[in-house]
């Protein structure tokens, strides 16, 4: 195995180790702030393994928007709930015999999935700048949809600003 | 002067060379030496970036008390060493000497975990920064991009220290504040589109590059009408980021005792303390490179260019901390939604028309 | 691309241990004598134990405005991630992608005013 594929298999597992660890943390976690802390790590994890698949713009935006935006949006909502400090009671229902079957039955079939799909793999490393491509692409080929968005954010504010007025 | 202008690079390739000469005794394989090699220079230039941004906010430490006290008509600190020069060294001792008090009913780890996840992104940001030609630890080509989002991580940290206190006045302060560097935010990387717009790349050596023309002047900030007002929004909406006068009422001791870092003491609260001074530092670096043209300049080595140029934006920051008042925090929200925003947003239109437009003929005209 | 990563995450390595060193220095040579009045909380001359259950529960009168400022924080966030590619791209692409901006501005745009109108971006 020559040193970079090894390096990429270190890195590739330390992030995921991080991103497993935070979602650990943040359904484990009693107490709400802490739980939104763990959501946090796992974020940036996911930012790691971005940055693994030579996906940079993608890992950059992950972690200004959902560290930097969503987990501060998470965080004030937290502050909402008057239960923080008080603890949020046992860790767990009765449904959890139910709830671990269909985990396990979801973690095979993502399994499944992962192993024995035929990916696409290419051999080529990407040297460019890629960020003027998806510039490019945003513009002409996927017109539509970036126009979409513009009007996607306009709903999402309206509505939760009337939401929020009552 | 070459040797002078390239004296970093060539240590650094020196460097490298001794170290593969070291290792080449050692029979391993191409693949394995280059990496080691690489790793060793990699560490080698972390560690001597972080003691040179140590004794930078030392200096800037020091600069700032003085500076404050002519400002005042004072002296200044003048006891400890010749011009009062070691009285930063002799506060980092007293820091670390003071007992840490970690209040009742506070949540330790989140308590004891919130200066790193204020003080680490800050010098993590200092990575892409060209300190001069041929003198950045690492060209990312989404360089820009990286300084914004790891600059928003500290946000959280913030947040976490006025959670993790179990004090009124600390969750307050620190929610406050949280709101404030958010709303400055959205200001800050909408000038920045205007850079990338002038550039035409989002990596910071391609920037510095960019702006060689005019004989090492052709900055952005010239870019009439376009570069003065970006500027001019980068450089408001960044004091307001980091929390600096007049912008501070996060921790204006009069308005809501130290906000977020009201239970901290030792040397946590002087990682608050420096990790402000690093960020303070951190943009005015940015605004150097992205406005006033980084490391270019007639004569002088580049690195010193850069130096100048930066103290001399940290010197309008802490000028301008001397001399205007407090916000009201009414007025600090209003003013980055409704002033600067509207402006930002003006500011991009105008700059996407000035590069269609004005640039080519600028550049026919040999500026830019 | 991946070994300037590299280096980045050594960076952040390095970045992290720096303040847990310096807190393990401070930690071998500070003094440690806690006791009640030292570790109780800030609270302006009044004892903090004295004070009744509910007032000890630490909270704040919570206003939905924080919450606003950070949605509102959201949206143009989003707005200005999809500006840079734009912006770096902008030379390579006709006036066309100018006008589509605008559009895509100015729909964003409305959203502010909204906001504006609605007095959500009002520091009450």
């Amino acid at each position: 195995m020559t040193t970079d594929l090894f390096l990429s298999n270190v890195g590739f597992f330390v992030m995921g180790l991080m991103a497993l660890a935070g979602a650990l943390i943040a359904v484990s976690q009693q107490n709400l702030l802490r739980a939104a802390l763990g959501l946090i790590l796992a974020f940036l994890g996911v930012a790691g393994i971005y940055f693994m698949l030579e996906a940079e713009f993608v890992g950059v935006v992950q972690i200004l928007i959902y560290v930097g935006a969503i987990s501060v949006l998470i965080l004030f909502a937290v502050m909402l709930t008057r239960g923080l400090m008080r603890g949020a009671g046992s860790g767990h229902n009765s449904q959890w015999i139910g709830a671990a079957f269909v985990s396990l039955l979801l973690f095979l079939i993502l399994s499944a999935v992962a192993l024995f799909a035929h990916w696409n793999v290419t051999a080529t490393k990407v040297t460019t700048d890629l960020v003027p491509k998806i510039g490019v692409d945003l513009l002409t080929t996927y017109l539509l949809p970036f126009e979409a968005i513009s009007l996607l954010l306009l709903a999402a504010l309206v509505g939760a600003i009337v939401i929020a007025r009552e | 002067m070459d040797i002078l202008n390239n004296l970093f690079p060539n240590l650094y390739d020196w460097l490298a060379g001794a170290l593969h000469a070291l290792l080449a005794g050692l029979n391993l394989v191409k693949d394995a030496e280059n990496a080691i090699v690489a790793t060793i220079m990699a560490l080698v230039v972390v560690v001597v970036l972080l003691l040179w941004l140590v004794l930078m906010v030392l200096a800037m430490i020091w600069f700032e008390r003085k500076t404050a006290a002519r400002v005042q008509d004072r002296v200044g600190p003048n006891r400890v060493g010749p011009w009062g020069l070691l009285q930063p060294i002799a506060d980092t001792i007293k820091m670390l000497i003071k007992e840490d008090i970690i209040p009742t009913n506070a949540d330790r780890l989140v308590h004891t975990l919130a200066p790193i996840v204020t003080a680490a992104p800050a010098v993590l940001a200092f990575a892409v920064i060209p300190w001069g030609k041929g003198m950045f630890p690492v060209d990312l080509n989404i360089g820009l991009l990286w300084i914004v989002a790891i600059g928003s991580i500290g946000t959280i940290g913030i947040f976490m220290a006025g959670y993790g206190s179990n004090n009124k006045f600390s969750l307050l302060g620190g929610m406050r504040a949280v709101a404030q560097m958010v709303s400055y935010e959205v200001p800050q990387v909408l000038t920045i589109v205007v850079i990338a717009l002038l550039a035409g790349s989002l990596s910071l050596n391609k920037i510095v590059d960019a702006q060689g023309g005019m004989g090492g002047f052709g900055w952005y900030i010239l870019a009439f009408p376009v570069g003065p007002i970006a500027f001019v929004i980068y450089y408001i909406s960044a004091l307001a980021e980091v929390n600096r006068t007049p912008f501070d009422l996060p921790e204006g001791e009069s308005e809501i005792v130290a906000g977020h870092h009201t239970e901290y003491s030792g040397l946590k609260w002087g990682m608050f303390y420096v990790g402000e001074y690093f960020n303070f530092f951190l943009v005015c670096c940015v605004a150097v490179t992205l406005f006033l043209g980084g490391w270019q300049g007639p004569i002088l080595p580049p690195y010193v260019w850069f130096i100048v140029k930066v103290y001399a934006l940290v010197l309008l920051g802490m000028w301008i901390r001397m001399t205007w008042p407090r916000f009201r925090v009414d007025h600090l929200m209003a003013f980055a939604w409704k002033v600067l925003v509207p402006i930002a947003l003006v500011n991009i239109i105008l700059a996407s028309l000035f590069v269609t437009y004005a640039l080519p003929a600028l550049k026919q005209m040999g500026l830019f | 691309m991946l070994d300037r990563y590299g280096i980045v995450a050594l960076f952040a390595l390095v970045a992290l241990l720096f303040p847990p060193i310096g807190l393990f220095m401070s930690w071998l040579v500070r003094p440690k004598k806690p006791n009640k009045s030292k570790l109780s909380t800030y609270e302006c001359g009044l004892e903090f134990e004295d004070f009744p259950e509910e007032a000890q529960q630490v909270w704040v009168q919570f206003r939905v405005q924080y919450y606003i400022y950070a949605l509102i924080f959201v949206v143009f966030d989003v707005e200005v991630v999809f500006l840079y590619p734009w912006a770096v791209a902008y030379n390579s692409l006709g006036i066309f992608a100018l006008v589509e901006m605008v559009i895509f501005l100015a729909i964003l745009v409305v959203a502010l005013v909204y906001a504006w109108r609605k007095n959500q971006l009002k520091w009450v």
